[in-house]
């Protein structure tokens, strides 16, 4: 009656196993996270509004054709130069009458200040490539994020994205994002698209 | 004599292989972590445009998506080459939006309904007839959060 030993599993193939799971996975899944610009659409009314006008001086048209050119406030223009031309449009100048009018605002955090009244109008046409119509966005979203993170510096001495990121942790950060938010308020109107085919 | 025999039966000793499954449990682990399940199979040629100023869509279960672009090349003998848009696993027309969404939002917990971003994933070749159109449609069922699907990247061109 000696001792009987009990015979190891051999654990060789499992190694094996564990890479035909691997793969398995590698091949089935897949990594990339969505990225992209974000936007919101507006509600719909049903009742239509009273149209209200606004004054030519503080509207930023752009238009877009379908051979994705550019018109930008009447001129001819490059896809590339209008992030520069939105920043100068956006931030205002008080002494230029062409340029947007401002508007006493109490915003918490900075107290009462002149916020620019300015809209960015945009039109396109339908046969505008999704590729310009991306370009174009961005460029705009561009230059309010450029001129929010040259204000948040220079207020709150922290970049803009700094305060968004840290906005979660603490409240009086995300009072100062929410003012430098409000000081800048992005305002890009899309006008209702051109319909091929006459009134509706 | 025996002795000198055995001495001179020198072998390289084999490579301990007893940790290579753990390694590779590891390997496994992290990729089940940090990947998700293909849900669909492109049926549209979907290469998205580029742009800097993008921002990451931070919860991955509150994403729908729609794709707009032409069909792949083994559907365009069925299909033609005109762009279309698929949810899910099919080419959808404009008309079946509204359930689409109606489907999604029921998918999801109802504290999250109103947080569902609708990621528009279209091709650069795309005519924004379409998209608007798409659009408008979103808008009627209140779908209004909106993501433009887009790679980063450094600097545009004209």
């Amino acid at each position: 009656m000696g001792r009987r030993e009990i015979p190891e599993i051999n654990a060789g193939s499992m190694a094996d196993i564990a890479f035909l799971l691997l793969i398995f996975f590698l091949v089935t899944t897949t990594m990339d996270t969505d990225k992209g610009l974000i936007r919101k659409l507006p509600p719909v009314v049903d009742d239509i509004p009273e149209e209200i006008k606004q004054k030519q001086r503080n509207i930023f048209e752009i238009l877009v054709n379908a051979n994705d050119q550019l018109l930008v406030e009447g001129e001819y223009m490059q896809v590339t130069e209008l992030r520069a031309k939105a920043k100068e449009f956006i931030k205002s100048d008080p002494s230029n009458p062409n340029m947007p009018e401002f508007k006493e605002t109490d915003i918490p955090g900075l107290g009462v200040v002149a916020v620019s009244k300015q809209i960015i109008s945009l039109q396109n046409d339908n046969g505008t490539s999704y590729e310009m119509y991306i370009k174009v966005q961005n460029e705009l979203v561009a230059a309010y994020n450029e001129l929010r993170h040259d204000f948040a510096l220079q207020k709150f001495g922290k970049p803009y994205t700094e305060l968004v990121q840290k906005a979660g942790s603490s409240d009086a950060i995300k009072e100062k994002m929410r003012a430098v938010k409000k000081f800048y308020p992005q305002r890009i109107s899309e006008a209702e698209p051109k319909k091929v085919g006459g009134t509706e | 004599m025996s002795k000198f025999r055995k001495k001179g039966k020198k072998g390289q000793p084999a490579v301990n292989t007893a940790s290579l499954p753990d390694i590779v449990f590891m390997l496994l682990f992290f990729f089940m972590v940090t990947t998700v399940m293909r849900e669909t199979s492109l049926k549209v040629l979907n290469i998205t445009p580029k742009a800097t100023e993008v921002a990451k869509l931070e919860k991955k279960s509150l994403v729908a998506y729609i794709y707009i672009g032409k069909p792949i090349k083994a559907l365009q003998g069925a299909f033609g080459t005109a762009p279309r848009i698929q949810l899910n696993d099919a080419f959808k027309g404009l008309e079946d939006i509204p359930l689409f969404v109606e489907m999604e939002r029921d998918a999801r917990d109802e504290k999250e309904r109103n947080k569902i971003v609708w990621s528009l994933k279209v091709d650069v070749k795309t005519k924004m007839g379409i998209v608007t159109e798409v659009k408008q449609e979103l808008r009627k069922v209140n779908a209004l959060k909106l993501n433009y699907s887009a790679n980063k990247t450094e600097r545009i061109s004209n």
